[in-house]
């Protein structure tokens, strides 16, 4: 184990300790203690920062299941440096915001961290794994904290809702994730993403590629709230706030833009890739932006806005993936690998802004008792600092000027805008329409900062509005959104901070090639062109759409809130319940005589189609020996009163039939030379019959003799079906025996019965001599038969007793 | 096992029981011994032997032949699997596998030369096993008034 590997799982040690530290020192909040964790790792995981600077990497492995090819590798380039920095950097903060804003008096604390650092551990195992089953691990481990984290208030019913939603639509996605990793293994036969990357060319050859390439982005959608399994974040709302602002803003719901960017090496510069990350980004975007404005919950809307942004980058990923296309080291290619660069620079300012609008939603939450824009307002002067915080994160979101929201907003037109000019994959057809579909979804983004913005912070305050005296929020629960804030700030001021330590390294990790060759700058002010206009327009038509607010906001559009999804969602959910339930009532009827129908039935289809599949009939009439007059006279006798019992009414005449029969096969045994057989054969019919007596004599009074065998057509058919059946395996086996020559071991027996056994009596030798072992177990069966009697007749137990 | 108001004579059925039962107590007994050579063996003995009991359960009361038969029939089974088990344990102690059987022939004081077989103690275990089953259930069920 090195240090790297013990900085991915240090989370799940601390949250071992956890419930310790919980129970024994309950004056301290238990989230000064998670709090170190995250910092510690923070300071270690920026000392690496110069290695990925220069383009370097660290490549540590330990064996897990060497022998399956599965090993705990850790692998660190620009890309999974980047996101270790955002998980245990906004992982601090969100932690110190928690120390705040969950209570040490009424909140189950203990749970609470246990789940933050699992979730912690299981990301940073995620973006560092190497080996693609050991991320899939963390992947799920991800998947199950989130659900924990969303149903944390467990006893509020939309919490375990939403947990379930989230878990099924992730776990969903992630074993889709699997299998396409599955299939990569196949392809390249190794799990490790460095060398499949090396394999590129083998996966794009495969016929596997497209099944594989679909199954790994089922994974990457669910995870990261694309259309349409987005319909899961917004009822993750249901979490605590620093919940909501760490996984659901910043961390988890980027797991899947990770791996999109990840295995961009195997699959980018490919159409289909690029078509399904730029296609459903770009939908995402539009659905994402056009729902916020509609809703009335502040953290709705950040829901919202969070699955637009997530589409956003994943379109920008697809339409960075062009780049692969071309030769990377060519000049031209900077040109489109400009969308990388947005999508990775806007990974790292949404997250910032994010982050802060999230905490800041919290502050009023929990200072106002509400989180609906209908009843806030007027906060501007009550909460001036919560008011800067938004109001620098919700210009960056809109993308103005000069917070970094801004610059990533230009850069991701001056990608869609450049992706048009691509001329390959149809784009010259259906290109223009990532800048129209990117600039209307800018103009909704404006109009839902703007609604967040005036709703709750200008107008007028109205007191009666409120539960609790309205008031700012305590220090150490600002320190956190006012770091975030100052960095929207501080990136969009001096953009260049991050070019080339972070940004470029993992440019470089995803397009596997330098592109940029260390001349990616990202300034402020770029001059008069396309992009800033389209930014302008964005402002003018999004200030008009917010001025017209009260025309449009009577119409079904804004009234109705849920996302229309929902309803396929909980439909197909009561379906599947309904329909499973459907299915099994009708097949488990819970009589026994249907199931032995269905055995009987699926005996026939088996054994007959087996015999038709493999032409098994055969009859051969030449060796068969002669039959004497009267085996067929008692033959007839005993299929006549075979054939009787469905007929008879009373149940004592039935019984006695049942004996004839018994006894006519003692004849038979007498005419077959089996005296041994015979005689057990007698007895036993003779007992067996004396208890069907018993048995008969104890039936209940009521219905007595009142018994008429119902005819049933199917039945017939069964019984017929089966006995026919029956019937020509067995004349099929002894044909087919003797043509193959079978021979008998009872030559054996016969010469050996007396030499080896001393006796004259071959059945006993064998039963007892021979084969004594089988002879032994029977009368093993025939005990436990009796003591079986005697614990259902002695042991009269009511209601529950136990033994 | 009624209990009829009064009790009636049944004379010729004692007699008879007592004579008959001594034959098919006899008939079962060289059933058993004839299982090496002829027809027979523990099971068919064994069942044999239930019979004789049954039928004299069925001729006098229950009380009285508790007091006559004063075995637990239950027991008889697991006496019967363990002397059928140490049979074949026995052939291990020798070295040799699990139920090999061994046989050889003697000088007796009266029936003269006799094989003797190490497959009549485990033929035993049997005949024990079946009395003890067939008596158990029957008598079981018969005894079950609820």
């Amino acid at each position: 184990m090195t240090l790297l590997h013990w900085a991915t799982v240090s989370p799940f040690l601390l949250a071992i300790f956890i419930p310790i530290l919980y129970k024994y020192t309950r004056s301290i909040h238990t989230g000064w203690f998670v709090l170190v964790l995250p910092l510690v790792l923070f300071g270690y995981f920026l000392s690496l920062l110069p290695i990925t600077s220069n383009g370097g990497v660290i490549h540590e492995t330990i064996p897990w299941v060497p022998s399956l090819g599965i090993n705990f590798t850790v692998y660190v380039d620009g890309l999974s440096l980047l996101f270790a920095l955002l998980i245990t950097g906004i992982g601090t903060l969100v932690a110190l915001y928690s120390i705040y804003y969950l209570s040490k008096k009424t909140e189950k604390l203990n749970n609470f961290y246990v789940y933050l650092l699992m979730f912690m551990g299981a990301m940073l195992g995620v973006v560092l794994s190497d080996n693609l089953i050991v991320l899939y691990v963390f992947w799920e481990l991800t998947s199950l904290a989130s659900s924990l984290l969303i149903s944390y208030w467990f006893h509020r019913e939309k919490s375990t809702y939403g947990a379930q939603k989230s878990m099924l639509i992730t776990v969903f996605g992630g074993f889709a994730m699997l299998g396409g990793f599955s299939l990569l293994y196949v392809i390249t036969g190794t799990f490790s993403i460095r060398e499949i990357i090396e394999q590129a060319d083998a996966v794009l050859a495969s016929t596997l590629f497209l099944p594989a390439m679909l199954l790994v982005l089922l994974g990457a959608f669910t995870k990261s709230a694309q259309f349409p399994f987005h319909i899961w974040l917004p009822d993750a709302m249901e979490a605590p706030t620093p919940v909501s602002a760490y996984l659901h803003s910043a961390t988890m719901v980027k797991a899947g833009l990770y791996l999109v960017s990840r295995l961009t090496p195997v699959f980018g510069g490919t159409p289909e890739w690029f078509w399904l990350l730029a296609g459903f980004g770009i939908i995402t975007l539009c659905w994402g932006s056009i729902s916020a404005v509609r809703q009335k919950d502040l953290k709705s809307i950040l829901a919202f806005s969070t699955i637009s942004q997530l589409g956003l980058i994943m379109c920008l990923f697809g339409l960075g993936s062009a780049t692969l296309h071309f030769d990377p080291t060519d000049s031209t290619t900077k040109f489109y690998a400009t969308a990388t660069l947005a999508a990775v620079f806007h990974l790292i300012n949404h997250a910032t802004f994010k982050g802060s609008l999230f905490m800041t939603v919290g502050i009023i939450d929990h200072e106002t008792g509400t989180r609906d824009i209908r009843k806030l307002g007027g906060l501007m002067a009550i909460m001036p600092v919560t008011f800067t915080v938004s109001l620098i994160g919700l210009a960056a979101m809109a993308g103005l000027p000069p917070f970094n929201g801004f610059l990533s907003k230009e850069m991701f037109f001056s990608g869609v805008v450049n992706a048009t000019t691509l001329g390959i994959f149809n784009m010259e057809t259906w290109g223009f329409l990532f800048p129209v579909l990117a600039w209307v979804a800018s103009v909704f983004t404006f109009v839902y900062c703007a609604i967040m913005f005036f709703r709750t912070f200008t107008g007028e305050f109205k007191k009666e509005n409120y539960d609790v005296h309205v008031h700012e929020a305590p220090m150490g629960m600002l320190i956190s959104p006012v770091i975030l804030g100052s960095l929207v700030v501080i990136f969009g001021l001096f953009p260049n901070l991050l070019t080339y330590t972070i940004i470029e390294p993992a440019v470089t990790a995803i397009l596997g090639a330098d592109v940029f060759g260390g001349e990616a700058n990202i300034y402020l002010w770029h001059g008069f062109n396309p992009e800033l206009f389209m930014t302008i327009a964005v402002v003018a038509f999004g200030t008009l759409i917010f001025m017209n607010m009260k025309k449009w906001q009577q119409t079904a559009f804004y009234l109705r809130e849920r996302d229309p999804l929902n309803r396929v969602y909980d439909s197909s959910l009561d379906w599947l319940i309904k329909g499973s339930q459907g299915i099994t009532r009708v097949q488990m009827t819970g009589m026994l005589r249907d199931y032995f129908a269905y055995m009987c039935v699926f005996m026939i289809l088996l054994f007959g189609y087996t015999m038709v599949r493999y032409n098994a009939f055969a009859i051969d009439t030449v060796n068969v020996s002669v039959i004497s007059p009267y085996m067929w006279v008692l033959t007839l006798v005993f299929i006549g009163s075979t054939l009787a019992i469905p007929f008879i009414n009373h149940r004592i005449t039935a019984i006695i039939v049942v004996g004839v029969i018994g006894f006519l096969l003692a004849l038979f045994f007498v005419i077959f030379r089996a005296p041994d057989l015979a005689l057990t054969q007698l007895l036993v019919e003779t007992v067996t019959v004396v208890l069907f007596m018993l048995a008969f004599y104890h039936l209940p009074e009521l219905r007595k003799e009142k018994f008429t065998p119902r005819f049933n057509l199917v039945n017939l058919f069964i019984s017929i079906g089966v006995g026919g059946l029956v019937t020509l395996i067995a004349l099929s086996s002894f044909a087919l025996g003797t043509e193959a020559g079978l021979g008998t071991i009872s030559e054996y027996f016969i010469e050996n019965s007396k030499e080896l056994a001393g006796g004259y009596n071959m059945v006993n030798v064998i039963l007892v001599d021979f084969r004594g072992l089988d002879t032994l177990l029977e009368v093993l069966v025939l005990g436990i038969a009796a003591l079986g009697v005697i614990a259902m007749i002695k042991l009269r137990m009511t209601g529950r007793e136990d033994v | 096992m009624k209990n009829n108001s009064f009790k009636s004579n049944e004379v010729m059925l004692h007699t008879v029981t007592r004579i008959v039962t001594f034959i098919i107590l006899s008939f079962s007994v060289y059933l058993f011994f004839a299982g090496h050579n002829d027809p027979g063996g523990g099971f068919i003995g064994g069942l044999m032997t239930a019979s004789a009991f049954l039928l004299m359960y069925l001729a006098f009361d229950m009380d009285s032949i508790k007091k006559a038969l004063p075995f637990n029939f239950t027991a008889l089974i697991a006496i019967g699997l363990l002397l059928a088990i140490f049979t074949g344990v026995s052939s291990m102690l020798a070295g040799d596998p699990f139920l090999t059987q061994y046989f050889r022939y003697f000088q007796l004081p009266i029936l003269g030369e006799t094989e003797l077989t190490t497959a009549l103690p485990f033929d035993l275990g049997i005949y024990l096993v079946v009395i003890g089953i067939a008596l158990t259930i029957i008598l079981t069920i018969a005894e079950d008034d609820a």
